[in-house]
């Protein structure tokens, strides 16, 4: 009786070790995305996943209040270098760059309820042959 | 001549040249602080507004609604549930009989009913006087259709696609003219101006009405223009010529 307490917990504790072993795997793995279409981030990578949408924030109430156009946190161009190759979206499937990582993370997107989630026109005809490279 | 008079005109001609080299880079500084780059803030010393020339707007012509509708992804449809930024409106004087037809947008008041009943604050004016809706804190209460006496404001009732990247708009918020800031703030002209410029109508000015020299400052002095409900004191942005009284 005692040896099977003994056995039971022993094999609880195994299966939580696997369990969070599999889970460090898939954090590490991360959503599969889409590449961007060009250059680095306006921002470290590591900082925008934790805080693009405080920069977003702060930056929209410079542009709906007081019409400065060219700040650099953008949701606009945001899009522009994050839509899909094919279908030039940002939405649609968890391989699409905002879809994908908020599907991940569970969080709500509700950005595009609104705003426009493919990339202007001029943004697909400066980059469109860049497909090819993941 | 003798030789006096011929030094006092050279003397003369030599300063109006000079007086004109100084003048010249000055009205060029003005015209440089009137205009705005993408990335600065927009400023109060600029206010915006439209001029529109009854007597060159056609009956049944509908040039700058569809321009509008174009530019900012409305659907067009004009069901009481439908967004409309611009109508068409044709007014008649019974006594005479005169009969004008023109576009009603958002007046762009310098005193904005709209912004005063606004519970969220999202109703607001910019520094150059464009009005608009900050749909980040409209919560849709509509309190700023039922104020503003020109019914330009429109809410909408469905969800929206293909939105414009410039033009985000969605179901739940108030939304009217925007002036197409998106434009104006890029050294832009509105479109239904533009379109209806384009069409060779010309009805429509659009400019800078603190600016002594622009066009609309220029025509508003020359000719009598009317503000709509001038009686309610609002001060409107968009002018007009030619109502019938």
């Amino acid at each position: 009786m005692k040896a099977a307490g003994i056995l039971r917990a022993a094999l609880a504790a195994a299966v939580l070790v696997a369990g969070s072993a599999a889970a460090v795997v898939a954090a590490a793995a991360g959503p599969a995305l889409e590449s961007a279409r060009s250059g680095p981030c306006v921002e470290d990578p590591k900082v925008m996943r934790r805080s693009h949408m405080d920069f977003m924030k702060h930056d929209r109430d410079d542009t709906v209040r007081k019409g400065m156009r060219a700040i650099k946190h953008s949701l606009a161009a945001c899009v522009d270098c994050h839509a899909s190759r094919s279908d030039g979206r940002v939405l649609g499937s968890d391989r699409h760059f905002c879809q994908g990582c908020h599907a991940y993370a569970a969080v709500k997107v509700d950005c595009f309820d609104c705003h426009a989630s493919t990339a202007r026109p001029a943004a697909t005809a400066a980059a469109p042959a860049q497909g090819a490279a993941k | 001549m003798n030789p006096v008079d011929k030094r006092r005109r050279e003397f003369f001609g030599q300063a109006a040249a000079i007086a004109g080299t100084l003048v010249a880079p000055g009205l060029m500084l003005y015209e440089y602080a009137q205009a705005k780059a993408p990335a600065d803030p927009v400023s109060g010393k600029v206010r915006w507004g439209m001029l529109i020339d009854t007597t060159k707007c056609a009956p049944g012509c509908r040039d700058c609604v569809d321009a509008c509708n174009r530019e900012n992804g409305l659907p067009g449809s004009t069901r009481s549930t439908d967004s409309q930024w611009i109508r068409k409106v044709d007014l008649k004087d019974l006594r005479t009989g005169r009969a004008v037809s023109i576009p009603v947008l958002c007046q762009h008041c310098a005193e904005p009913p709209c912004v005063d009943v606004c519970p969220t604050g999202a109703s607001f004016k910019r520094e150059d006087g464009i009005v608009l809706v900050d749909r980040h804190t409209c919560i849709g209460c509509r309190y700023c259709m039922m104020a503003c006496p020109y019914k330009a404001r429109s809410f909408v009732h469905e969800p929206t696609t293909g939105q414009k990247p410039d033009v985000p708009r969605g179901k739940g918020c108030v939304e009217s003219c925007t002036l197409c800031v998106h434009k104006v703030d890029r050294g832009g002209t509105p479109s239904c101006v533009e379109a209806c410029a384009a069409a060779g109508h010309g009805a429509i000015v659009f400019g800078d009405l603190n600016d002594p020299q622009s066009e609309i400052s220029r025509r508003v002095r020359a000719a009598s223009t009317t503000q709509l409900r001038a009686d309610l004191r609002t001060d409107n942005g968009v002018r007009y010529q030619g109502l019938p009284g």
